[in-house]
């Protein structure tokens, strides 16, 4: 059963539809988002292009496999409600999943039309179904609460994963507590994705979603510090926990200079942005001056891409974004790329930093860098970036970013018998999420390392499933 | 929640608050530190423990209302709540039995050097304690500290109050006079705790200090508090706070935590002008 009324044929003459945009030149200059969603037409249209493919190639690739050829007809039946439910049975998190998931990467890259052409653009249908209901969404009587099992299962951490696990186990019937150390709920979604890809109010609405549902959520608790975990189990009566704790420290280059004043990691420069809103001129959280500034940005990740996009619309003149693979080596999503290039962000592939230079006050005024080529593949199957001896060069700078990655959060080290990898992340059954402490589970960042919020949800919900399974053995 | 149960102004612009943290005063391990936010548009306080009451469910902190959000914090009263409180965090100091231990606290820092200082006397050292001030109304704690020392140098840089002179002088006395020091621990200002760390290394003593740099999150997120220490990156909010004084290179860190210094003064400058300006429209 299909509601769209094109035959096949026209459908696949229809052209992918892109999402209308705040120009570049002034979106520079301002906060707001960037992409600024379908209109109804523009989905309409674009829900047309659907073939509905029986096996379903994109839910296939969907981390959660959400039912897109679902959603979409009933976008063309007009029942946006309907679509907005055939999205939450497997995802909860509509809004944020429709702005921030790398669909190219994923759902997109299954799309039988993605083979002749342009794959339909589901990542912003997806985003037009969670905005164009929100507030229906928000106004409409929770359906009828499951029986309740009497099992309680605490929750690590606020981001994407714990979100995910918590939307899972409160169906399921369980009391669920989400424990947060910072001020705000979200994770990665508050202090790191940027309010011009991600406005907080939408992540806002996606954990109020949750809590309506009966999650209760809990700021200011650090586990490892304020509660452990044996105490969730001992004293708070918790029969399952689950460590959603995202990723940890920074890395840096290890090269020499990096102590020098005007090196921000991208977590610091985001988390002052995104977190403590220091773009906002109310603010009391300080950030280095950028008005006028030339920065540089070192990694090629959606983090360094959202570090050199803050940078510009914190005033700098120039951003550079230096890699030292080329352009296809890049991690980042394409639509990031695009979305820096016309914005005026300048890139600087096959260079790597030697050296920060010292302003001889000890602040930054430069970087010292060296030519690369691509020689053999490395173990991630990218070509190795081998130095050209003889091609160094500098490049005066006010500020620099840097934006390698993370190590893992270091807070639960010390809990006894968890195991951790020499990378620091934890060590789980791939299968249950199950640590190596019974009734412990684990997903996300904390477990793969940095990687994507999409990823870390379908980490939360196979999570969800271990934990119902094994606490009905309880 | 975070309710703060006592307050006093025990010096010129610095305040003894008791504040409402059960699960915070039941965890405390001395060395450890919190992180708040007085108000629901202040920026993340980081500020050491001087002891708690685990019975009363309460933390005490010793602030000296030196910025916006240290002022907006004092400005609290009792009975007012904070917005937002974190801890304990960082890790708790290494508590053994070394023999004599020479606490130093300069200014506000004397708080967490308190808290070192009696789990050290509890755990059978001698304790000998500098405690430096500018001049006699900025002394602090000079019961809690006698309370837990075996020997007690109250020092002004003036001489108004105690002895005269700064710490360091009165580290170098208990050298000179033939004091077999095991351990130093000193907290306070950072150029305090270089001189400190410059004499004991003469004299070969294992010298911690406890280091208070600009932090953000404070859970070991965002990489703002690192420092160099032996030459490598350490991060002190899951690192720290409490470092080898031999090791630290002290430099980088005055230089960090004065990054921010012209910035922040122009955001207070702005915010008079902001309020004169409102008070002049108030007026009219």
């Amino acid at each position: 059963m299909t509601n769209n009324p094109l035959p096949l044929k026209e459908r696949m003459a229809i052209q992918r539809h892109t999402m209308p945009a705040q120009e570049p030149q002034k979106r520079v200059s301002n906060f707001k988002e960037v992409n600024q969603g379908f209109t109804p037409e523009l989905a309409r249209e674009e829900a047309q292009r659907c073939l509905q493919c029986k096996d379903a190639p994109c839910s296939q690739g969907c981390p959660v496999h959400v039912h897109i050829p679902d959603f979409i007809d009933q976008i063309l039946a007009g029942n946006m409600l309907g679509a907005a439910d055939a999205i939450l049975q497997d995802n909860l998190l509509p809004a944020v999943c429709g702005r921030v998931c790398p669909q190219e990467k994923f759902c997109e890259s299954q799309c039988v039309l993605g083979k002749k052409g342009n794959p339909v653009a589901i990542g912003s249908l997806e985003r037009f179904t969670a905005d164009s209901t929100a507030e229906a969404r928000a106004a409409r009587p929770q359906g009828e609460k499951p029986a309740p099992t009497g099992k309680k299962v605490a929750l690590i951490g606020s981001g994407p994963s714990s979100l995910a696990c918590a939307g899972d186990l409160i169906r399921f019937g369980h009391e669920v507590t989400v424990y947060e150390a910072l001020h705000a709920f979200g994770g990665v979604l508050i202090y790191g994705i940027p309010e011009f890809r991600l406005p907080k109010t939408i992540v806002a609405y996606e954990v109020d979603v949750l809590h309506r549902l009966g999650v209760k959520f809990e700021k200011n608790v650090v586990i490892g510090k304020t509660l452990t975990i044996n105490e969730l189990f001992d004293e708070q009566g918790y029969h399952a926990v689950f460590i959603g704790a995202g990723a940890g420290l920074p890395n840096f280059l290890g090269i020499p200079g990096e102590e020098l004043i005007g090196i921000y990691s991208s977590n610091e420069l985001l988390t002052r942005v995104n977190l403590m809103k220091a773009y906002q001129d109310q603010s009391v959280t300080p950030i280095f001056n950028f008005q006028g500034k030339v920065v540089a940005v070192f990694g090629a990740g959606n983090t360094a891409l959202d570090s050199a996009r803050t940078a510009l619309r914190l005033g700098a003149k120039e951003v550079h974004i230096i890699y030292r693979r080329s352009e296809e080596e890049m991690p980042a999503r394409h639509e990031e790329v695009e979305h820096a290039k016309e914005e005026g962000v300048q890139f600087t592939f096959l260079a790597a930093p030697l050296e920060f230079l010292d302003n001889g006050e000890g602040w930054l005024k430069g970087v010292r860098l060296q030519r690369m080529e691509l020689g053999e593949p490395d173990a991630s199957g990218r070509r190795r970036p081998v130095p050209l001896e003889g091609s160094e060069f500098e490049l005066d700078l006010d500020l620099a970013v840097i934006a390698i990655g993370n190590g893992s959060n270091p807070l639960l080290r010390d809990t006894p018998e968890l195991q951790f990898t020499r990378r620091g992340t934890l060590e789980v059954n791939p299968d249950s999420l199950q640590t190596a402490k019974a009734g412990v589970f684990a997903g996300g960042d904390i477990v793969t390392g940095g990687a994507t919020v999409i990823s870390a949800m379908g980490a939360g919900r196979q999570a969800a499933q271990s934990i119902n399974a094994y606490l009905s053995q309880l | 929640m975070f309710e703060i149960k006592a307050k006093t102004k025990i010096a010129p612009d610095i305040y003894r608050l008791e504040i409402e943290a059960p699960l915070i005063a039941k965890k405390f391990k001395a060395g450890q530190f919190i992180v708040l936010r007085p108000l629901e548009s202040s920026e993340r306080v980081p500020l050491t423990i001087m002891k708690t009451d685990p019975q009363a469910g309460t933390i005490t902190l010793i602030v000296k209302a030196i910025g916006l959000s240290t002022r907006q914090l004092c400005a609290l009263e009792k009975g007012q709540s904070v917005a937002d409180l974190l801890g304990p965090l960082g890790k708790p100091s290494d508590i053994e039995k070394y023999g004599t231990v020479v606490i130093v606290g300069g200014g506000v820092g004397t708080a967490v050097a308190f808290a070192v200082a009696q789990s050290l006397k509890e755990a059978g050292n001698r304790i000998i304690t500098i405690s430096g001030a500018r001049d006699e109304s900025f002394v602090i704690l000079e019961d809690d500290l006698r309370e837990i020392s075996d020997e007690l140098i109250m020092a002004t840089d003036d001489g108004s109050y105690g002895v005269k002179g700064f710490v360091t002088e009165h580290l170098r006395s208990l050298y000179e006079r033939g004091e077999k020091i095991d351990r130093v621990i000193a907290a306070g200002p950072l150029p305090m705790m270089r001189f400190i760390s410059d004499i004991t290394r003469e004299y070969n003593t294992p010298t911690v200090v406890s280091l208070n740099p600009i932090m953000v999150d404070g859970i070991g997120m965002c990489g703002g508090c690192r420092a160099l220490v032996g030459g490598k990156i350490v991060f002190v909010c899951v690192d720290g706070p409490e470092f080898d004084a031999h090791q630290v290179d002290f430099d980088s860190l005055m230089r960090r935590n004065n990054a921010y210094r012209g910035i922040e003064q122009e955001k207070e400058h702005a915010c008079k002008l902001e309020a004169e300006i409102e008070a002049v429209e108030h007026d009219q």
